[in-house]
């Protein structure tokens, strides 16, 4: 071909090549700045000395120090750790029991895979709000059963200090399990047929067959749904805000909940950069060596 | 058809050109969250009474969330370099952003209408940066309001509102063992800041709510009377009932207006619920101020932000000596149910709660008895506010000693300054 040929189709080439990645980067782009560039300014404002609006002088751990001697940030900590691990494993339980049982190609599957699904389409404000008056004391179920007539009945965690995080819990795990359920159906519906009836041939029972030959099949369902399940749980911010209000005093509060009090209603965004930055860590601490493990695991 | 479209639009970016020739008498452009029944109405006569005198008003309502979201778009903007010529902003906040260098003064307005002179002198501070004037009080509340049921307090032999605390405490032992719930409380964090600081006035007196509270002396807050005070909030969170957890306020007031509950212990908006509700002053239900021959004031205020431009910087000027008219503080006072911040205006117009109010205002100042609220941030800047409402809430939501919870805000007040 004649010199002006070549560069040109050199060119297109080169395109065709790359035109994935070229369509993909403005998004990515995009990503880089506003999530990993924020992510940066927040970590810079955590070590200056912001209040109402941010500062640019570093004052080094100053904010650090401030943030772990407030017992709140104690309180909110145990109850992040304490609703995730709750509601994952609530979540896990209760949507692998209900997807189990709802392969056993029963009659009014869809019906009832729609029923369970539903509470998923409400938001979390909706969810927390009807829980409130169902937990409430004096409108809800203490109050029901009271009239039913056993008058010593109570059930009033949701004012009890100690046990109002676990509220949350019921109501997230109520949301959520739904949701976890569907993810499990689907990888149950994909598991191969052949080895289920070989499983049977070899006598294996029912339970035997679901709990050392099914659910391992289905791991990568497990890696997905805990993803997901723990990005819920850590951001879980407008539960809290509908139920409990943060809770009788601040008993409820969650690092979500700490953080924007401290950014926008008590003009310390010093603090609360920290904080998120504290979150931050110990969402790292945990999600990546799980997913490593479970990353390489699945290439062996 | 070209030619028709050309005539719609020039006709279009004339319409747009014209509005900006019509500045008369100072443009301003309002943020506030004042968005919601009487409130809304209120801020509509301030509105109406700018415009009326030529003026453009550009209104930015951002409701919710008790100004949280106002205040983050307040950020934004002035980050932006763009911020609203007024904002709905008041006490230590004020000094919070004059300290960053946002604000203007409007210390020449002040100067010839003679503020110093009408305002009473607690709340010309907050109003002021450096001593220049660079915010408008537009009303002055009272917090430390006793509401109660007279129909209820007549089921246990009771006739007027308690003068003191052990008063109080032991009428509501009578109507405890009545069965009727004594105190009506919604539990948020700002209500039992309320209700904290309304105790302290009454057991401490107004020098020790203003050492203690007010200043941050630590003496103060680690003393005997400070212990005496969360004793007192120990007694009355179990004068509360059992779903006061997240109530809200109005609701609360609706227990007292129902006669579920006796008393209430709240600002003077409660009285705005009692008045809309069709209740008497005096037959349905009784206003009288809380123990402690104190006052404690919660004040709304305009700030003026760092604007420029001619129009813009009149605009401010006339609004700020707008909000400072007897005439409009009288009709924007009576949409909203507080009374004026001016103590010179007649409040022949007002019900007797108000008029009450404006009788223990003058004797409190008299006195040296007129404190700011700190739980409607009046008193401390917000970080420190911060603080008290964590303990306040945590000692009244779980079963914290006395002593333990004075360590504990002591260590908070220490942490924060």
């Amino acid at each position: 071909m004649t010199n002006g040929g070549t560069p040109r189709v050199a060119f297109e080439r080169f395109v065709e090549r790359w035109l994935p990645q070229i369509v993909v980067s403005p998004l990515f782009a995009a990503s880089l700045f506003f999530v990993y560039g924020f992510i940066a300014w927040t970590v810079y404002i955590s070590f200056t000395k912001s209040g109402v609006m941010p500062n640019y002088s570093l004052v080094g751990l100053l904010q650090y120090e401030r943030l772990w001697s407030t017992p709140r940030w104690y309180v909110a900590l145990q109850n992040l750790f304490v609703f995730t691990g709750l509601f994952i494993a609530g979540c896990l339980a209760i949507g692998m029991l209900l997807a189990i049982l709802l392969d056993q190609r029963i009659r009014a599957e869809g019906v009832i895979r729609t029923i369970y699904l539903y509470p998923m389409a409400l938001s979390f404000i909706v969810t927390g709000t009807a829980w409130k008056w169902i937990l409430n004391p004096t409108l809800g179920i203490e109050k029901f059963v009271q009239e039913l007539g056993f008058p010593d009945f109570s059930f009033d965690w949701l004012i009890d200090p100690h046990m109002a995080i676990y509220t949350v819990v019921i109501a997230g795990v109520w949301q959520s399990s739904g949701y976890v359920m569907a993810l499990f159906l689907a990888g149950l519906r994909s598991v191969d047929d052949e080895i289920i009836r070989a499983a049977a041939i070899d006598g294996a029972g029912p339970v035997r067959t679901y709990a050392s030959i099914v659910l391992p099949i289905i791991r990568p369902v497990f890696l997905s749904s805990v993803i997901v399940l723990a990005h819920i749980a850590i951001k879980s911010y407008d539960l809290v805000v509908a139920l409990t209000g943060g809770g009788p005093g601040y008993a409820t509060d969650v690092p979500a909940t700490f953080m924007y009090s401290f950014a926008f209603q008590r003009s310390e965004l010093g603090v609360a950069a920290a904080s998120a930055v504290m979150m931050l860590v110990t969402v790292m601490a945990i999600i990546v060596p799980y997913l490593y493990s479970e990353l390489r695991g699945g290439r062996k | 058809m070209n030619k028709i479209s050309l005539f719609l639009s020039a006709a279009a970016i004339s319409a747009f050109a014209l509005p900006s020739a019509a500045f008369a008498d100072g443009t301003v452009e309002v943020l506030h969250w004042w968005t919601s029944g009487g409130e809304a109405k209120a801020v509509g006569e301030l509105k109406k009474s700018f415009e009326a005198q030529g003026g453009t008003w550009i209104d930015s309502p951002i409701a919710g969330g008790g100004g949280d979201a106002a205040m983050t778009a307040l950020r934004a903007r002035v980050v932006a370099g763009n911020p609203p010529t007024a904002v709905q902003l008041k006490g230590p906040g004020i000094q919070e952003w004059a300290i960053e260098g946002s604000l203007n003064d409007v210390d020449d307005v002040a100067k010839a209408e003679n503020w110093d002179s009408v305002l009473p002198p607690v709340l010309a501070e907050i109003m002021k940066y450096e001593g220049k004037y660079v915010a408008a009080p537009v009303n002055i509340h009272r917090v430390d309001w006793i509401w109660a049921n007279p129909a209820v307090l007549a089921k246990v032999g009771v006739t007027e509102v308690p003068k003191t605390w052990d008063e109080f405490n032991a009428v509501a032992d009578k109507l405890k063992a009545a069965g009727i719930t004594p105190l009506a409380h919604g539990g948020q964090p700002w209500q039992d800041a309320t209700v904290f600081e309304v105790v302290a006035l009454g057991i401490g007196g107004p020098e020790f709510y203003h050492k203690a509270i007010h200043q941050l002396d630590q003496a103060s807050l680690t003393s005997d009377t400070m212990i005496k005070v969360f004793d007192q909030l120990r007694k009355l969170r179990g004068y509360v009932d059992e779903g006061f957890s997240g109530r809200d306020w109005n609701l609360a007031t609706a227990m007292v207006m129902n006669g579920e509950a006796a008393f209430q212990i709240m600002g003077d908006w409660a009285k705005g619920e009692f008045l809309a509700a069709g209740k008497v002053p005096g037959k349905d239900f009784l206003c009288a101020p809380a123990p402690g021959n104190g006052y404690i004031l919660n004040s709304d205020s305009f700030t003026f932000f760092k604007v420029a431009g001619e129009d813009n910087l009149k605009g401010q000027k006339v609004l700020a000596s707008l909000i400072m008219s007897p005439g409009f503080q009288e009709t924007f006072n009576l949409a909203k149910g507080s009374i004026p911040a001016r103590t010179d205006v007649s409040l022949d117009k007002f019900d007797d709660c108000a008029k009450k109010s404006h009788e223990d205002l003058t004797a409190a100042i008299a006195a040296n008895a007129l404190e700011p609220s700190m739980a409607h941030e009046m008193a401390v800047p917000r970080t420190v506010r911060g603080e008290f409402l964590d303990v306040v809430t945590n000692f009244f939501n779980s079963d914290q000693s006395s002593a333990d919870a004075v360590q504990a805000l002591a260590s908070a007040i220490q942490r924060v300054q």
